[in-house]
């Protein structure tokens, strides 16, 4: 399997992260040795095996919605790189 | 007052039941001594001012029942602590302040512990070398300009180098064992529900754990029982029934089988870690246990399964951090131009690398060739640890495939790093308790360490085998300062 530089910049906008040119190009080399290592696992006939989709062996248990925490919506925001006031602050979404 | 950073928890905290010495004594020797030790790099932010504030408020009124009466203590910069910063290593948390507190944090509060700081670590606690963080590596203190390990680096440096008496790391795929061997300490990875999640800056959920380190077993085990809570903040949280692990501490393993797995002499393996692994299997024996040959065939396997499943659970996680809530946050013309941006230059290359990695396992058209295939091979590869379960109470392996390894020796090689977590990486998948004791030191003095994996929930019975050990073993960590001011 060879992973090329389209597919980097396919990989690139699912992940939103820009890649430019000259990284997307190491990136493929990077990939590229790590798929060839990780193609060990097609040796292994997996066919009738169930996936291990959870470690825990125990059902997920329920609890009543309950609002635990008060009033720390202006410590919340203050982390934000750009508020106002109450609210987050994005760059225009609407022309 | 200078030996006051060489004793141990248990020695710490019976001179301050004794009051030998008070919390403000104690802290202020860490204090002292991580302010000569800059060189180090362990602290990415250090909360001094407020310990000293907290161990006064101790002194004037202390309570003696707690488990960790004022005892000052620093942390990897994974847990969430209220009002203190918490970057995971990353540039995109750099200025992030936690409204909420871990749970594993809280419990140590709880009893009585004090924040120093936050210790450095590998960035989202990716790397085996805390090479990857924002912050710069750290240096071991056993050697200059050899790696800790990774990725709770800054804590194996932190405990190695007496800047912290105890201290807590995470483990994903080895990033508490990994250390612990490279810097001669004791490192327990709990098994996979022991310990909440809950404040802990994620990785890859289906593997991330907290656990203690320290500087032998009894202080080890004493920090278990205080991070092993049932926690409904976490909903793999296991409510099981925890053992108090310090009182039960029993170096009695007569009897106890021990299993050899024949898959872990892998190529190329040095011969100093054959011997130490001999030497390990001589010392259970002598303390009256049996070893068992046993064969956990999928070993191999493990480290391809887990560079497809711990990516995919990273690439899932770290999608929130988007420059909107919190964090660091680039200019972009737009929205999605500012997305792009922010996680380009806030996450570092490593991080950057798995995030694609996981994208494209579980991209349409892949899902099925990889993502899947991986989570049917961890299955094998637990049900291997099932099947030698049925014949031994547990198993004896070297912790890693070499001793710590020079700064960037390994950077420019991703899967050669990876390979140095060939040991660490099958307990994680199956969800079992490890833990790392030091063993030995190859022929340039470092030391090398020895993996006791136990079965799910019987974290009890590797802190026995690894107390009776460390008792044969007299292992003495060799320190010299060589980074004091």
């Amino acid at each position: 399997m060879s992973i090329d530089l389209k597919t980097i910049k396919h990989i690139s906008k699912l992940s939103r992260i820009s890649v430019d040119e000259k990284r997307g190009e190491k990136l493929a080399g990077d990939l590229n040795s790590i798929f060839d290592f990780i193609e060990k696992l097609n040796e292994l006939k997996t066919n009738n095996i169930e996936p291990l989709t959870s470690i825990a062996e125990t059902t997920l248990k329920l609890r009543s919605d309950e609002v635990k925490s008060k009033n720390i919506r202006e410590q919340i925001v203050k982390n934000s790189p750009q508020d106002n006031e109450d609210y987050f602050v994005v760059p225009k979404v609407i022309e | 007052m200078s030996d006051i950073t060489k004793q141990s928890l248990t020695e710490l905290v019976e001179n301050i039941k004794n009051k030998n010495l008070s919390s403000t004594d104690i802290t202020k020797a860490f204090i002292e001594r991580s302010e000569k030790s800059k060189e180090l790099n362990v602290y990415i932010t250090d909360d001094f001012t407020s310990a000293l504030d907290k161990a006064k408020k101790f002194d004037q009124k202390p309570n003696l029942d707690l488990k960790l009466p004022g005892i000052p203590m620093a942390v990897k910069d994974l847990f969430c602590t209220k009002d203190v910063k918490t970057t995971a290593g990353s540039k995109i948390l750099n200025n992030f302040v936690p409204t909420y507190e871990s749970t594993v944090t809280e419990n140590i509060w709880n009893e009585g512990a004090i924040l120093l700081g936050k210790l450095n670590c590998d960035e989202f606690a990716m790397g085996s070398s805390n090479e990857t963080s924002f912050f710069g590596n750290v240096q071991n203190p056993i050697d200059k300009n050899l790696v800790p390990g990774g990725s709770s680096g800054g804590s194996a440096s932190a405990l190695a180098g007496q800047l912290t008496p105890i201290t807590i790391g995470t483990d994903t795929g080895g990033s508490i064992r990994q250390p612990a061997s490279f810097t001669g300490t004791v490192g327990l990875k709990p098994t996979y529900g022991s310990c909440s999640r809950y404040g802990i800056v994620a990785f890859a959920s289906s593997l991330d754990q907290a656990g203690p380190m320290a500087q032998n077993v009894k202080d080890c085990a004493l920090l278990q029982e205080i991070i092993s809570t049932y926690d409904p903040k976490d909903s793999t949280s296991i409510d099981f029934k925890r053992n108090q692990y310090s009182k039960k501490l029993n170096n009695n393993i007569k009897g106890k089988k021990i299993g050899i797995p024949k898959e872990y002499r892998v190529d190329g393996m040095p011969k100093e870690i054959e011997d130490l692994w001999q030497k390990g299997i001589q010392y259970v024996k002598e303390c009256g246990a049996k070893t068992i040959d046993i064969s956990l065939p999928h070993t191999s396997y493990a480290l391809p399964t887990y560079y497809i499943v711990a990516p995919a659970e990273a690439s899932s996680n770290l999608a929130r951090y988007d420059g909107v809530k919190y964090g660091f946050r680039a200019k972009g013309e737009n929205l999605i131009d500012m997305y792009e941006k922010t996680r380009s230059e806030g996450f570092g290359a490593e991080v950057q690398r798995r995030i694609m990695i996981g994208t494209y396992v579980l991209s349409s058209g892949y899902y099925d060739a990889y993502y899947l295939k991986a989570q049917k091979v961890r299955k094998l590869i637990k049900n291997d640890f099932d099947e030698a379960y049925k014949k031994v109470d547990a198993i004896l392996t070297p912790s890693t495939p070499s001793s710590a390894f020079k700064i960037g020796e390994k950077t420019d090689d991703p899967v050669s790093m990876y390979l140095n977590d060939i040991f660490t990486v099958p307990v994680n998948l199956a969800g079992l308790p490890g833990i790392s004791i030091p063993a030995g030191h190859d022929s340039k003095g470092y030391p090398l360490g020895l993996q006791i994996i136990g079965k799910a929930f019987d974290e009890q019975n590797i802190l026995n085998i690894a107390f009776a050990m460390e008792e044969k073993i007299n292992f003495k960590n060799k320190i010299t300062d060589w980074w004091i001011e």
